[in-house]
């Protein structure tokens, strides 16, 4: 298990008065302290991990939020921000004196200009809301994380998310214009705006993906584009993971950019066929969907070359959809992977580290090793274009010792990722799951020097501390339990 | 004249950086100094430049992603992607003409300015594809942020942070860039629009179609000439540009320019060529929402100055007067619109005397001050290239 902070005495013997203080910030039914409704906001997306917060505020406006952070900052007192809870790195976890500040209230679409084509939406809009306000007149917002019907712009934005799609759109950082940011002080400033490229520092660049260590994203300018004219997926099969790795090189190094390229390993095209009944091949060891855009006969002619590129790989099976219908059959069972996994083990841990694509038939080797010898299953299923691995190791959580050796396996494929050349995260963020593995992707001076950045926006680590860098090396404040 | 380092390594970079640290002596950052004239001329003793650190160091066409030392010329990179048949998805410019000087960019410049060309619009801008970098902060420690790896979110994003910084934050040793395949074929549809306004619409409309435009500019003139720019497979070009040209139909009459010519036309777009600046002139750099465009670039005509309009109007370069009235007259246009205005180019007496960039609010800048002296604590990195006493 993860170690802790040691929780401020000072501020849990407060208790009471910290209660008083933040009702009278945020009335009316704004601040949770009684245990019972404090109960939900114990845990998020990484559920191995829980902890009840001191109290939770739930503001309607960026004024609430900044005057509860001028009181935090006043006080002394811990903050977790929190979006929908959807986060699988415990970003979002709670400490015992902590309050966390929770914007789902904060779920209004300010604006939406089609003519210079960005929204402007509070941070507790959901990601499929965003879409769902355009989508009428042909727009979308690009970035779209498993967890878009549930997850929010603000959290998406602090974990920079990505997404099935974002091999051709980018990730959330390339798809944002402005930020309404509140500082620890209370300081509510605008990032940004309606242009791109502002002058001066990339503070929007630095903001993105911060995960509540610089401050509170309270709205949030994206950029919203027209959709194409339609779009169609495939399906190929393969008889090895190498073979299929091959095929994507080969797929990208043709020069076509598919809007979408996912990989599945066997145990989960098993998992996923079981729940979903897509018609995916049982006797393949790998298999890829691929969607590309643009009228019919676009289509028809991006297919027809990629399905010659996978031809020259020996597939098992390659099925283009004839239609929309055949696609979102195709999509099926990819976009209920984790749900379909959830199926057959009790319980899985996500994994979400990133390998240069050369690297993948030696990763997914190492990593079925690494399931005899830690005795736990894995399914692999991950953006094979941008090389973003989400390995599901399946466990059960009412036997520690599983819990204890899939925490070990994912410590282990993740450091497997960073030695290869690729990183620890590639969209879900470090959080509290995978801080103390930092100092594999980091030297000692990296770590310090980004601490020094989160000191400069927030001199008494009060911002969702205990998250992101290892509590050996932060300030004494942070002083494990 | 300053004294010029050139040190032929990384290692070097960071002792020249830890000396000048030590000694608080502050260094002008540079790469082949073609920039030099652009934003505020730095006060320094000794100039550090990374011209010397050539070379690119990775590149895995199959996997889009490119490392080059910091100073390895822009031309011997993209001729290396062309080879096999990528290219820098941000299209920066080769501003040669327009800041004098014979040497080209290198990358390390070019990230630590953030330059992108007309693919913005629609690809992202420079600092959208740095995946990786390597630098020497100004205590001379050499560090890294991010990776080789197209998605990454683990740590703070200095990447971003330091593209745009203008060697103020750290000192760019290696970037590591997303690529991607250059397209087979390219085609611009031109309309000749009555006005500014029309051809913010014109372009608004096409990069508001489902047709993918990857370049949409403005160009007053008589006519104004609204350009619009796809680059995809031959087959969907030509039958996308088709459909753009019956669809803007009612905007003005259409040309269509194809293949080489619609090449050199964005490349002049690119290079702000259009704007004829003179050499006495000020040039400037506003972004602002696209449809605020034209209001921006009016102003700039009553002040008796041109305009180029870029990224669906949202990019005016503008030509103009070297004063003070002039630049504070911009200022306050962009401004208005809530975009932002950059004194990019102009004699050095114009350069000290205004404020190049916009004010922060003042908790920002104070931020800004701090995250300066948590990377540079004893304020050498290139002070005052971007704000006074800064």
């Amino acid at each position: 298990m993860i170690a802790q902070p040691a929780p401020k005495p000072e501020i849990l013997a407060r208790r009471e008065e910290i209660l008083a203080a933040l009702s009278a910030l945020v009335p009316g039914d704004g601040v949770i302290g009684d245990e019972t409704r404090l109960k939900p906001y114990e845990t998020d997306g990484l559920a191995a991990y829980r902890q009840v917060p001191l109290a939770v505020v739930l503001p309607r406006t960026t004024e609430q939020v900044a005057a509860v952070l001028r009181y935090c900052h006043q006080t002394g007192l811990r903050v977790v921000p929190r979006g929908a809870g959807t986060s699988l790195s415990g970003g979002a976890l709670p400490l015992a004196d902590a309050v966390v500040i929770g914007l789902m209230r904060m779920n209004r679409i300010l604006d939406i200009d089609l003519d210079d084509r960005f929204a402007v939406v509070e941070a507790g809009v959901t990601n499929i809301g965003i879409t769902k306000a355009v989508e009428g007149d042909g727009f979308f917002y690009a970035p779209d994380p498993s967890s878009q019907l549930a997850c929010m712009i603000g959290g998406n934005v602090m974990m920079n998310s990505g997404g099935a799609h974002c091999l051709k759109y980018g990730v959330t950082a390339n798809n944002l214009l402005g930020l309404k940011f509140v500082t620890i002080e209370g300081e509510v400033i605008d990032i940004g705006g309606a242009h791109l490229d502002a002058a001066g520092y990339d503070w929007l660049g630095l903001i993105t993906g911060s995960e509540g260590q610089l401050g509170i994203v309270t709205e949030v300018t994206v950029r919203i584009l027209r959709g194409p004219e339609g779009a169609r997926a495939m399906l190929a099969a393969f008889k090895g993971t190498e073979i299929a790795g091959a095929a994507v090189d080969a797929i990208i190094g043709s020069g076509i950019i598919p809007v979408a390229l996912e990989f599945m390993d066997k145990p989960c095209i098993h998992a996923c066929e079981a729940f979903a009944h897509a018609g995916y091949p049982l006797d393949a060891e790998a298999m890829l969907i691929i969607e590309v855009e643009g009228s019919t006969a676009e289509q028809e002619d991006l297919l027809n070359r990629i399905k010659a590129i996978c031809e020259r790989f020996d597939p098992i099976s390659l099925k283009v959809a004839e239609s929309a219908e055949q696609s979102l059959a195709i999509w099926k069972g990819r976009k209920g992977a984790f749900g379909a996994v959830g199926r057959i083990s009790p319980d899985y841990l996500c994994m979400d580290g990133t390998i240069p694509t050369s690297e993948l038939p030696f990763v997914l080797k190492r990593i079925g090793e690494m399931s005899t010898q830690f005795d736990l299953k894995v399914a692999n299923v991950f953006h094979a274009g941008d090389g973003n691995l989400h390995p599901l190791i399946m466990f059960d959580a009412n036997d520690p010792d599983s819990f204890r050796r899939a925490e070990a396996f994912g410590a282990a494929i993740l450091t497997l990722c960073v030695e290869v050349g690729g990183c620890l995260t590639g969209e879900h963020g470090v959080g509290v799951e995978k801080r103390d593995l930092m100092s594999v992707q980091f030297t000692a001076r990296e770590l310090d020097q980004q601490r020094a950045l989160k000191t400069a926006f927030d001199p008494q680590w009060l911002l969702n501390p205990s998250k992101v860098f290892p509590l050996d090396g932060a300030p004494l404040a942070m002083a494990a339990e | 004249m300053t004294d010029a380092l050139g040190p032929a390594d990384e290692a070097g970079v960071a002792a020249v950086v830890a000396a000048a640290h030590a000694a608080r002596e502050p260094l002008a950052i540079e790469g082949n100094g073609t920039k030099r004239g652009v934003l505020r001329p730095v006060q320094a003793a000794r100039t550090l430049s990374v011209r010397n650190l050539s070379g690119i160091t990775l590149y895995r066409p199959s996997e889009l992603v490119l490392s080059a030392r910091a100073g390895t010329p822009i031309p011997e990179i993209e001729a290396a992607l062309a080879e096999r048949g990528q290219h820098l998805i941000a299209e920066p410019p080769d501003l040669r003409a327009l800041l004098g000087g014979d040497d080209p960019a290198t990358l390390g410049g070019t990230v630590a300015a953030n330059l992108s060309g007309p693919r913005r619009i629609a690809w992202g801008a420079m600092r959208d594809h740095v995946l990786g970098v390597r630098f020497v902060n100004g205590a001379g420690e050499v560090l890294r942020s991010g990776g080789r790896v197209l998605k990454n979110v683990t740590g703070l994003d200095l990447c971003k942070l330091l593209a745009g910084s203008y060697g103020t934050l750290g000192v760019l040793t290696e970037v590591t860039l997303k690529v991607l395949p250059a397209p087979e074929a390219t085609a611009t549809l031109l309309l000749r629009v009555p006005d500014l306004d029309a051809g913010v619409r014109a372009l608004s409309a096409g990069l508001g179609s489902p047709f993918g435009v990857s370049g949409a500019a403005l160009l007053p003139g008589t006519p104004d000439l609204a350009a619009l720019r796809l680059e995809d497979f031959a087959a969907s070009v030509a039958y996308r540009i088709g459909r753009l040209r019956d669809d803007l139909a009612g905007f003005g009459d259409a040309s269509i320019i194809e293949g080489e010519a619609s090449r050199a036309f964005w490349r002049e777009i690119r290079d702000a060529a259009p704007l004829a600046a003179q050499p006495q002139e000020a040039v400037w750099r506003l972004s602002v929402r696209p449809s605020a465009g034209p209001a921006v670039a009016r102003v700039a005509q009553a002040l008796g100055g041109r305009a180029l309009l870029d990224w669906g109007g949202g990019l005016a370069w503008v030509a103009a007067p070297a004063d003070a009235a002039t630049h504070d007259a911009l200022a306050a246009a962009a401004g208005a619109t809530g975009g932002t205005c950059t004194l990019f180019r102009a004699p050095e007496a114009l350069r000290l005397a205004v404020a190049v960039l916009p004010a922060e609010p003042a908790p920002l800048a104070a931020i800004g001050a701090r995250v300066k002296a948590a990377l540079d604590p004893a304020g050498i990195l290139n002070p005052g290239r971007m704000r006074a006493g800064l």
